[in-house]
């Protein structure tokens, strides 16, 4: 019997599929990055749109850009003379944070897609996890307090301005949407190229090289903005839950997951990006996800916090 | 239903309704524009250029 449930188990997990993630992520990619002139001519986008912020890492300088970067957009307003605190972006990023957590991670940014397309491409060794690896992850808040919020805020120059230098100095998603792209279609970015350049495009190697290894590396260590989504997770109003009496704690849904969270000791970990594995990969259709409280859904972990 | 997971449910709400309020607060404020305004140039720093 448990051989029998052991190769049921296994026929399910060969029958994963992500790409109905995958095609989700792609409409929204292009959607909010459907300005083909820009990618012709080498311009950006500067119509009225861009005063709103999208909800996932999309650079405002890419070519097919038709919205705000969240991260970029606040370093903007904080590092501007005029404003010390950027409450609409803060609002933005709170509103779409209590509404639905990483679930933006796991679905509505073109870079966290970049990833997942990156870790399908075989490799003798993934690397699921290391040693370090949890401590490492902490190393995202730093970025969002250091380099999005102190230092635009207060390393500033005569004029009393300041650089958004998570995007000077970080971020890949800037360069492999604007800069690559830029450089290559308009001359003249060509001329202005230099160290700083140079910096960007060895991180951007070196996290395509890492994303092949270990799953969304970006994502877990580096992004500032999942870090503010992820302070979201517990307590969003779309949530993640595992109903008791299903649960047989077979531990699927641990061994599937690709960011290492395990459902059944917390359903709404602060690292889980809402992708689905762990519901599709449950043998007996435990875990579930919405927007609604439901008296027979319980989850362990947090039950056990109480 | 634990009241614990009553909480959850409705800081979440609370809070997208908080972000909301900051949101318009903040577009009284003027800040649109300068998020327009800085995501209408290219931004030399983002790609790496400036």
């Amino acid at each position: 019997m448990a051989e029998k449930n052991t190769k049921k188990n296994s026929k399910k997990r060969k029958q994963i599929s992500e790409w109905p993630r995958h095609r989700i992520q792609f409409l929204w990619a292009l959607i909010t990055n459907s300005y083909l002139a820009g990618f012709l001519q080498g311009k950006i986008y500067t119509g009225k749109l861009k005063n709103l912020c999208v909800p996932g890492l999309n650079c405002y300088s890419c070519p097919g850009a038709l919205g705000s970067c969240p991260i970029g957009a606040l370093q903007a307003v904080i590092g501007s003379r005029n404003y010390q605190w950027a409450f609409y972006v803060s609002g933005f990023l709170i509103f779409v944070g209590a509404l639905v957590g990483r679930f933006v991670c796991g679905f509505l940014c073109p870079f966290g897609l970049f990833q997942d397309l990156l870790h399908k491409i075989p490799f003798p060794k993934k690397l699921k996890t290391f040693r370090g690896d949890r401590l490492l992850r902490k190393l995202k808040y730093v970025i969002l307090i250091l380099f999005v919020i102190l230092l635009p805020m207060f390393l500033t120059d005569i004029l009393g301005q300041g650089s958004p230098y998570f995007c000077k100095l970080i971020c890949p998603a800037g360069t492999l949407e604007g800069g690559i792209p830029l450089v290559l279609l308009n001359p003249v970015m060509r001329g202005a190229i230099g160290w700083l350049y140079t910096w960007k495009n060895a991180l951007l190697i070196a996290m395509i090289l890492l994303s092949i290894v270990i799953y969304r590396p970006f994502c877990k260590y580096l992004c500032p903005l999942g870090a503010i989504y992820s302070v979201f997770n517990p307590i969003s109003v779309f949530r993640y839950r595992v109903d008791k009496e299903k649960c047989t704690n077979c531990g699927a849904c641990a061994r599937a997951c690709k960011m290492n969270c395990d459902p059944v000791k917390n359903a709404n970990d602060p690292e889980c990006i809402r992708c689905g594995l762990c519901k599709k990969s449950c043998p007996t259709g435990a875990v579930c996800s919405g927007w609604k409280s439901e008296k027979k859904e319980t989850s362990h972990g947090k039950q056990a916090a109480v | 239903m634990s009241r614990r997971r009553w909480n959850f449910r409705y800081a979440g709400i609370f809070l997208a309704a908080a972000g909301l309020c900051l949101m318009i607060f903040g577009i009284f404020r003027g800040e649109m524009s300068v998020v327009f305004d800085k995501a209408v140039r290219i931004c030399m720093e983002c790609i790496g250029i400036g």
